[in-house]
């Protein structure tokens, strides 16, 4: 009997010391990322591009590299919606649940979802090749898309089908078309549109390897599509592999700042997602 | 009247239209990333590719053996370290915890999901390399840089952490109540029930979860290019330094275009990855759709 007891006894205290153990993790990478990009901070890093010789410790900031990652989140979250917000209505308003092509497609999107993101670099990369686009704010946008157009799906899928489906057959009963329905789903799921465009912003301004090869880096802020464009995170692994202290020091500045970034945007998902939880 | 089912029709072709051709995104790439890696795969066999440990592209000797020795080590070693960590806060989350202390956990785990791989890597120059070389490899081995496979997998490891935690505390959850009571009502401790009928029924699950965090690992590339120290020999220890594949894909990409077949060989180490990663996807997945688990 004593044995029973003690075993449990040791095994919870394993199970605490592993939730501590996953929860601290979250706290250390968060603090590291403060305590050493806290000092280097500053508002020339956040307001101005790169001095020359910025890369050797003179003045200057990254202001183009924060530019560049939003212009192509945001370009890819855009084109992103447009793609998933047709896909996903068809799919749930459109077609029937236990439609063969509906469920080949939603698996066909989570298996997508897994695909790292240096794969869909590599893809968008050739197929960059093949358009003849070079790298460049246009090709940053057509790789990040791709990679978030799973996220949208999925996120979507979700809050669609957290509507009531007495909803559905209440409509329909009453004469409407799929097409009718689907606009009266629209009201019902809009702030699930913005849990969505927020996952996809904050995923694409936090990639890296699809937009590497395809985005390619410049000092400037680009004012054209063709133009290449730097990224928060690559600069971040730039400056990072500086022998310099003072770039490395600013590699964690720049981490502190999308990071910031990025919490913000997680934590607003998070609240929305836990409203409208609440509210279905 | 006709008006509005002509409307329907049209509208609902053209969004079908957007739906095959996002789905046929899976073949696209394959054949995408195939079409690319055709002139080595003339040259060469697969098996060849694979099985050969000399990397010299400028000779033209192109074995990806290292390589994928490399992602074995680092996946492999990260779900070592993160299978029990993992499964045991899912237990006591889901088992144990209080559902105050279960509201304010999970969505910081979800939070620690949404750190881009890049914060990762800084956090594993700055914080496990060091610790790596001046406290663990000193015990083991003569001389380590820190940038090591063991490096390597623990910053993996944290990074499935939220994967794992989050699809099994929601496989256990599906487990019904009476399972438990039964289980309970015969006299079994609460651990006794977790271990022998809990686990034994969330098994499908647990192991999809995983199956789904090696993939995650396996592809993962800017913060093990930063920590694993990017030496194209096979590792004997965890003391030794690996080379990735993703990582040799990401390094090599820019600078590839000038040497014969150098393009095609890096394209096809996409291929690689993306064939490995598509199956196990493909695995968990249909078993997290048996269970009717969709929220990963």
């Amino acid at each position: 009997m004593r044995r029973r007891k003690i075993e449990e006894f040791i095994f919870k205290g394993l199970m605490i010391a592993s939730t501590v153990v996953v929860g601290l993790s979250l706290f250390l990478i968060i603090g590291t990322v403060v305590v050493k990009g806290l000092p280097y901070l500053n508002w020339d890093m956040l307001t101005k591009t790169p001095d020359g010789g910025y890369y050797f410790g003179r003045s200057g900031g990254v202001l183009n590299a924060i530019i560049g990652s939003v212009y192509i989140a945001g370009g890819a979250t855009v084109l992103g919606m447009i793609i998933s917000l047709p896909v996903s209505i068809y799919l749930n308003i459109y077609l029937k649940k236990e439609n063969r092509f509906a469920r080949l497609a939603k698996l066909s999107f989570d298996v997508l979802f897994g695909i790292p993101s240096i794969v869909y670099g590599a893809f968008a990369f050739s197929l960059m090749v093949y358009l003849g686009v070079r790298a460049s704010l246009l090709g940053g946008v057509i790789a990040v898309t791709l990679l978030v157009i799973p996220i949208m799906v999925r996120t979507l899928d979700e809050v669609i089908i957290q509507v009531p489906k007495e909803l559905k057959e209440a409509v329909l009963s009453l004469g409407t078309t799929r097409w009718e329905m689907a606009k009266i789903y629209f009201r019902q799921i809009r702030a699930g549109l913005l849990t969505a465009v927020l996952l996809a912003f904050g995923r694409g301004v936090g990639d890296v390897a699809a937009v590497m090869f395809t985005a390619g880096f410049s000092d400037n802020i680009p004012t054209s599509l063709n133009e290449p464009a730097a990224t928060l995170p690559l600069a971040i692994f730039f400056q990072l592999s500086s022998p310099i202290p003072e770039v490395q020091g600013r590699a964690y500045a720049s981490a502190l700042i999308l990071s910031i970034f990025i919490l913000i945007i997680v934590t607003l998902s998070t609240l929305l997602t836990n409203k409208r939880r609440k509210n279905s | 009247m006709k008006i509005r089912l002509l409307k329907d029709k049209v509208i609902g072709t053209g969004m079908l239209t957007f739906s095959i051709l996002s789905v046929s995104m899976v073949l696209l790439i394959g054949i995408g990333l195939y079409w690319r890696s055709l002139p080595i795969l003339q040259n060469y066999s697969v098996w060849e590719l694979i099985s050969a440990d000399t990397w010299r592209p400028l000779k033209g000797s192109f074995g990806f053996f290292p390589f994928i020795m490399g992602t074995l080590w680092v996946t492999g070693m990260s779900i070592v370290i993160a299978i029990p960590l993992c499964l045991l806060t899912a237990i006591y989350l889901s088992e144990y915890a209080p559902t105050r202390f279960k509201s304010i956990f999970l969505p910081m785990i979800n939070m620690l999901a949404g750190i881009p791989p890049v914060i990762y890597g800084v956090w594993g120059v700055f914080f496990v390399v060091p610790i790596v070389q001046r406290y663990i490899a000193p015990f083991f081995v003569d001389f380590s840089t820190g940038f090591t496979v063991l490096a390597g997998s623990v910053v993996l490891a944290v990074m499935i952490f939220p994967l794992i935690v989050s699809i099994v505390v929601e496989v256990l959850q599906t487990i019904p109540k009476e399972l438990r009571e039964a289980s309970l009502s015969l006299g079994a401790t609460k651990w006794e029930t977790i271990k022998k009928v809990i686990l034994r029924k969330a098994m499908p699950g647990i192991i999809a979860a995983v199956v789904l965090a090696v993939s995650r690992a396996f592809g993962e590339t800017i913060a093990v290019l930063m920590v694993c120290g990017n030496v194209p020999i096979s590792p004997k220890s965890i003391f030794d330094p690996a080379y990735p594949l993703p990582a040799l894909l990401a390094n090599n990409f820019g600078e590839m275009m000038s040497v014969p077949l150098y393009d095609a060989a890096l394209m096809f180490s996409a291929l690689l990855l993306f064939v490995i990663i598509l199956i196990f996807n493909v695995i968990s997945r249909m078993i997290l759709q048996k269970i009717s688990i969709r929220n990963a």
